[in-house]
Order: structure tokens, then sequence, then C-alpha cells
């Protein structure tokens, strides 16, 4: 028996349920002082709530938690931070129009005579971020810097002022590149040192095993189990979250039919010298007919400026862009859906769906601009039209007049993706349509790309997971610094790729 | 999907159930206090009474709350109907007026019905600048990108001094009898006004409903760089909006100017942008945007004003008015809360359980 003074947290039969739905039931969650603990699951296995009720956000029904053995009532999301349960979420929420400075020692600056004493404001942040290894001007604006640094500065405060026991990092990394994450784990390894213990919830199965000591997995709101990461293997682990094993991985594999460009063939897309000064530089592809073509490529390298630009978010100031053989003229996204280019924009919240709209509305919505102002969709045409795509796509819900913001990920992403589908494009542009969703979802809309490539579609995938680029594109495109620096087959080596993408090739 | 609903909680959750809450409410406490509230009598051969002055009072803000609920459906907000309705009633004025409003002339010729301009030509150049204002806080908000609160205050700030500048400052008075049909004509004993009500009514349902320009408000309402990501041109929906809104309230003016036989610009349609806002919200569209009911923007407006009628007939007088009216403001917004419904649905199922 492990002495119960080495954990921090111990939370024992939380149960909660929301107007029919079952968020959590009978689940157990421990820490340990000084552990990175991976709390691992698909989209609505209830990590978020799980989560929630330790911060005092919800409440649950029934269960108990205890910090340093002492049992507490979670009251409100302050009470939290005041019992020193601290959490960093993927978007930072501290006020990024006040210098970093402030934001470390809000509410508890220090003062002289009665009024604030910057001086010593400033040194204390500064102090607080050497810690963390972090040197930069803390006087600047918060908003000035990238979220990996907000990231930091959120650290910094919770460690400062709060006094932390718990930290809570919810999907730190997904808006990171390599160095960044990196320097986040180093971090993390320090707190764990000093007997934080740290809860860590991320899509990454990679960082899982790397910096995690132990792995709880939840499913359906029911605990799997908790697991120590070195005996637990990582297809093991994933039969675990999915409750079936990774054959829907190895049918991504198997969906890649063979796609060998003929001589002569005509592309369907041509951008010729196609650049915008600050965003892109000039840069040459085709695209053709049938075809995945992946494009890899580090945070800030020009992924989605790409994007934006074939899709006329942004202008081109340079170059040109051919669609089946006549130039585009006018860049926006009207136009774009006229001619047949469709984008799954990368920010899928924000970009992507309505969420007060209903599943039928969203997506029809595409389809019915092109339609314009005047020749309207009947409702029942509307229902025809999403029923179809609720079955083609298998989007997961009991009725397409839900509402987009109650399904999980996965299920907008296929709403956003049958938006277009429903327009019939020729080119289909996909910037990181995986993004936070669970593994299975994930694999079926490998699937979805490899199959809307096979009917005659061509299709852009762009994704910062570079096995997944690996795994569906027929052609791979590599992008650092905002250019174009190769251009690969689709069965070249990872390694290849990873080294053109630092630039040692 | 609310199919598996019990009848009664599908009724609560209706959009139009507190609304009609609301407006039974009051009728109901005029049955018990004051019962000649309802008597409807016929004079001149048309109907009057309280009823009648509640549809014939009303119409107007109905106009104003009908433009006023798709600018809030797109996230906006119109602060400008009022100096609006200013315009457009200085606008008529000026044109019936046989001196267009230059100088003074004798009230002999004022009082015969004398006007140099047919009046068709009133109504269109009234509709027309009232359109125009709309056009102007549209271009401001969908294309400078100004917000539209501090963009429409340009327009409800500067508009009483246009009105004014067009009636050269003075308090037009109005002689021109078939103008008057608008605020105080009555067809088959019903107000004209409701009729006209019921013309734009009817055309602003067609549109949001039966074409997709309804969906189209609700989706710039709710995420306007999603709706454009989808190749909707969200400044084009957020100009349209603005320009009808400005249309409605120009109609509002014309009516208004009709009622009083003037223009003056610094009354009328005063308050008009803030009631019409209450009378969106009273009819449960949210402020932040998206879904919205124009029918129970309509309600809003009745509910306002049915209570106003309300506070006469008991004999308030018209200075306490305005604290009556922020009691019921008061009541209507905690009903709407979350507190109430949850409490509501608490008491629901006790009840049923």
């Amino acid at each position: 028996m492990t002495n119960s003074n080495d954990f921090v947290l111990n939370m024992t039969g939380i149960s909660k349920t929301f107007p029919g739905v079952i968020a959590l039931e009978n689940v157990d969650f421990s820490l340990k002082r000084g552990e990175i603990h991976a709390l691992i699951g698909e989209n609505g296995a209830g990590k978020s709530t799980l989560i929630k009720i330790l911060t005092g956000v919800e409440h649950p029904d029934s269960g108990t938690i205890e910090l340093d053995g002492k049992l507490v009532q979670v009251r409100s999301p302050q009470y939290s931070q005041e019992i020193g349960i601290s959490t960093v979420y993927q978007e930072v929420n501290l006020c990024t129009n006040i210098s970093v400075a402030e934001n470390i020692m809000l509410g508890y600056e220090p003062h002289r005579f009665g009024s604030i004493d910057w001086k010593k404001l400033n040194a204390f942040a500064r102090q607080a971020l050497r810690k963390l290894d972090v040197e930069i001007d803390v006087t600047q604006p918060l908003g000035s810097y990238s979220v990996a640094i907000q990231q930091m500065v959120a650290i910094a405060r919770s460690l400062e002022v709060a006094f932390v026991k718990i930290l809570i990092l919810d999907e730190p990394t997904s808006s990171l590149d390599v160095k960044e994450s990196n320097k986040l784990f180093d971090v993390m390894q320090k707190l764990k040192d000093v007997g934080i213990g740290i809860i860590f919830i991320t899509h990454f199965l990679d960082q899982v095993y790397r910096v995690s000591d132990r792995i709880t997995v939840l499913r359906n709101g029911k605990l799997v189990g908790t697991y120590s990461t070195a005996s637990l293997g990582r297809p093991e682990l994933i039969s675990k979250m999915l409750g079936r094993t990774t054959t829907d991985l190895d049918a991504v594999s198997k969906a890649k039919f063979t796609r060998d460009l003929k001589v002569g063939e005509n592309p369907v897309l041509v951008a010729k010298g196609m650049g915008r000064a600050g965003s892109l530089e000039p840069i040459d592809m085709e695209l053709f007919a049938n075809e995945v073509v992946g494009i890899a490529g580090l945070l800030g390298s020009g992924r989605t400026e790409l994007a934006n630009l074939a899709f006329g978010i942004d202008t081109p100031d340079t170059g040109t862009l051919m669609l089946n053989d006549s130039k585009v003229n006018h860049f926006s996204p009207l136009e774009s859906l006229r001619i047949g280019v469709a984008l799954c924009p990368e920010d899928r919240k924000d970009e992507g769906i309505v969420g007060d709209l209903t599943i039928r509305e969203n997506i029809i919505l595409a389809l019915q601009a092109r339609f314009g102002w005047f020749k309207f969709l009947s409702t029942q045409k509307q229902y025809e039209i999403a029923e179809k795509y609720i079955q083609l796509l298998g989007i997961t819900t009991p009725s397409p007049d839900q509402l987009v913001k109650n399904l999980s990920g996965g299920n907008q992403q296929k709403v956003i993706l049958a938006r277009w589908l429903a327009t019939d494009p020729q080119v289909l542009i996909l910037d990181e349509p995986t993004r936070g969703i669970d593994v299975g979802a994930k694999a079926e809309i490998q699937k979805l790309v490899l199959d809307l490539a096979e009917e005659g579609k061509s299709c852009v995938f762009i994704s910062s997971e570079l096995e997944e680029v690996l795994r569906t594109s027929h052609r791979i495109i590599v992008l650092r610094d905002h250019r174009k620096v190769a251009e690969y087959p689709g069965d070249v080596s990872d390694q290849t790729i990873i080294q053109t993408m630092a630039g040692n090739l | 999907m609310n199919k598996n609903l019990p009848i009664l909680k599908r009724i609560r959750e209706n959009r139009l159930f507190w609304p009609l809450v609301a407006l039974a409410l009051i009728l109901i406490t005029d049955a018990i206090f004051a019962p000649g509230f309802f008597k409807i009598g016929i004079l001149d051969g048309h109907l009057y009474g309280n009823l009648i002055d509640v549809f014939n009072n009303s119409a107007p803000l109905m106009l104003v709350a009908i433009g006023m609920t798709l600018v809030i459906a797109t996230g906006g907000i119109d602060l400008s109907v009022g100096a609006v309705i200013a315009i457009s009633a200085a606008m008529g004025a000026v044109l019936i007026n046989p001196a267009l409003g230059n100088k003074l002339i004798s009230n002999e010729i004022l009082t015969k019905d004398a006007t140099n301009t047919p009046l068709w030509l009133i109504v269109l150049a009234t509709l027309a600048a009232g359109t125009l204002c709309g056009v102007w806080n549209g271009m401001l908000v969908s294309r400078a990108k100004i917000q539209p609160m501090v963009a429409t205050l340009i327009l409800m700030v500067a508009g009483r001094g246009i009105a004014q500048l067009i009636t050269n400052g003075q308090i037009m008075t109005i002689y021109y009898s078939p103008y008057f049909y608008f605020g105080n004509g009555f067809i088959l004993g019903i107000p004209v006004a409701v009729y006209i009500v019921a013309v734009i009514f009817i055309f602003a349902w067609f549109l949001v409903r039966k074409t997709p320009i309804g969906l189209f408000i609700e989706s710039v309402g709710v995420n306007a760089k999603a709706t454009y990501y989808s190749g909707i041109s969200e400044k084009n929906i957020k100009l349209f909006v603005y320009i009808f809104s400005g249309f409605c309230a120009a109609i509002a003016g014309l009516i208004l100017s009709s009622y009083v036989h003037s223009a003056d610009g610094n009354n009328n349609g005063l308050n008009y942008e803030l009631d019409a806002i209450l009378a969106v919200v009273i009819g449960g569209t949210l402020m932040k945007g998206g879904r919205f009911s124009l029918f129970a923007s309509i309600l809003g407006a009745l509910i306002i004003w049915t209570f106003t009628i309300t506070m006469y007939t008991f004999g308030v007088p018209a200075n306490a008015l305005l604290a009556g009216r922020a009691v019921l403001v008061l009541l209507v917004i905690l009903l709407y809360s979350d507190y109430s419904r949850r409490l509501m649905n608490r008491i629901f199922s006790l009840r049923g359980s």
C-alpha cells in the first residue's frame, strides 16, 4: 500500500449528470505529489467535466474530493485557486492588453506609500519568469507575446501568487510548435521536482509517453483505469481509449490508394509565384484531380497563410492562381465557393461552426450562399441534404435540429466538411481538420478525405501531425519560414520530412 | 428534437410563451380593476376604445421594432431610429408646405390643403430620407467597421439637428388632409396604421422566413467570421438590416407626423430607439444576436403600449408613467432570467411527480 501522504489529491466516486447525459459515473482519480499524471480520453469521455468539478466550475452529484487528506468542497473557481488548484488552459485566460508583470502580480501588487511599487512589481515578475527560464521584457503587454510565452506567464502567475499544489494543464501544447513544447516540458519537469502535482490533458500521445508518470483513461464518462506509463504500451492505450483496437488507423492506410500522375495530365489548380508580402513567399503549386496533397511545416511556416490565399480570405499581391485554366481574378470566399474551392478552416470554433444554429442550417449554409439571397432551399430540401450528409459522414446526433455547439469536436468538423461537400467543390482545402478531436474520429476524417480524392476531388491536407500527413497524402509539400522548400512523393520517410522542416536538407 | 418533451414543457420553452404571459397578466389586471378597458364602441363609423388605442398607438413602435429585431439579430443595435423618425417627418412636412418651409405664408393659404407636391412624392421622399439614413448607418457598420452602438450614435445625435435644418428650425404644422390618413384614417373601422404594420410585418416575415436572408442574419449574429468563411457576404447582410431599419423608422415617421399633424425635430419619435430595443428584448430576442422572432417583438411593442394605456386608465399621472414602465421592464426581465426559468421548471416538475 502506498502511504496516503504521497497523494495530494483523491477524488472518489465522482458522478455528474447533465440533462440527458451522464457525464461522469463513479470516477476515481488520484494525484501524487511531484507527479505528472496524464488524463486521457476521447472527446466526450468526461475529462473536461472532471476538471470542471475539480476547479469548482461544476458541482458533483455525488463523490468526495480530498486535498492533502482533508475533505474539501470546491465551491467555486475562486475557492479552488485559494486552496492551491491552478489551471492553465489552451486559450490563455489572462488580460492580453496589460503588461506581463501586471498579469503575474494582478491582485497581489506590492505597494509603496499607498500606490503600486512598479519597480518592485516588475522585479518580482522578472524573477518569477526567470525561474521558468523565460527572459522577456515584463513591461510589454502580454498580447505582444506568443501563446507559448503567455502560457509561461500563466504558469508563473499560478506559482508566484497562488502557492499552487495542483497544476492542471489543459491541452497546453495544441498551439505550440516543437521547440515551445519542449520548453514547456522542461518547466513541467522542474515543477514536478519541487513536489507539485500536474494533471496533463492532451491529445498528443507522444507527449504523454514523453513526460507523464501515470495515465488515467476515461471513456464515456467511466473510469477505464489508471496505469503507470511505463507499463502501458501505446496500442494498448489507444484500444483502452477507444474500447476497440487500432484497426481503424490501419484502415486509413489501406484506404490510401496509389496515385500516379500521368504525363500530360492537366492540373485542376495551379499557383504560379503566388504570394503575399508578410504572409507567404511566392509559391508554385499544382493540384490534380484524384489526389491528396499534404502540407507539412511547423507552426508559423505559412501553412494557414497558403490555405487563406488559395481560398481567397487574403488576396495575393504577386503571382497568379488558375483554376481549370482560367485565372482567378477576384479573391473572396464567395468567389471561391462559386468556382469550386472549399476551405475547412483551422480555427473550427471561430471560423468554422455557427454554434447556435442547427446542424441542418450549418450544413446548407454554403450551398445557400451560392444560391444567393433569393433562391431559397425549401425546408424539406434542407432536411434531405442534412440527412444525406449526416448518414454519409457518420455524424452522431439524434436529429438534424441539434445545435452544432452541442456536438463533439469531431462531429463539428464533419458538419463543416458536409457544408462544403454539399456545394460539390473541385478543390477541398483542409486546414488542421483533426485538431483537438479524438483518435477514432481522426481516423474517420482521414479516411473520408481519401474517399473524396478517390471520387475525383483534389484535396489539400494541412496538419501539424506529420504522421497524419504521411498517412493520407500522395504528394507532400514542405513549408519553412513562409516558403515552399521541397516537394516529396507520398511514400517519403518521416525522417526526410523532419530534416527538411528543420532546414537540414 | 422537442417532440419527446411533455407538452407543458414544450409550451413553456416556446419563445412566445413569456411575452404572451406578460400580456395576459396585464390584460387580467385590466379585467379585474378596470373592466371598461375592453369596451369597444363605434363612433363615426369606426371602432374606438382602449384596445383600439393600444393598436393605433403602438403601430409606429411595432414598425421600428421590426427593423430593430433584424439589426439586433445580427449582433448590432440601431440607436438612431428616433432621430430617423424626426428626419422623415421633417421631410414630409417640408414638402407639404406650399413654400417648402422657406418663408412664412398666411394661415389662410396654409389651412386650405394647399400643397404643391403630389402625395406620392411626399411619401416617397419621406421613405427615401429614412432609407438613406439606414444606408449611412449600414455603411459605417459594415464598411467602416465602426461598432454599431457608436456608429448609430452619430446619427442619433446629429439626426435631430438635421431634422431641424430641413424644417428651418421651426416646428412645422402640417395642413394637408390626405396626409392625415396614415395616422388617423380608418378602413373598415380599423386604423390605417394597423394595416400598414400588417403589410410591413408580412413583407418582413416573408423576407426572413421565405428567403435565406433570415438564416444569413442569424448566422451573422451567431458567428460573423464563420459566416464570411462560408461564402456569405456578411457585410451586405449588415448593410441590409440597417437599411431596412431606416426604412421602417421612416414609415413610423410618416405615421407619427400624420398623427400629430406636425413635424418637430426635437420631439418626433423621442426615445423610440429605447422603446424599440425594449420591445425586442421583451420579445425574448437576445441582444448578443442570433435567433430572433419578429412576432415576439410585435408582442413586445403591444405589451409596452397595453401597459401604458392601462396606466392612463388607472389615472396614473404622466410623470409617474416612466417609473411604472421601469417596474414592468424589471418584472419581464426577471421572468426571463435563468433563475426564474429554473424555479419554474422546479415548480412544474414537483407538480408532475
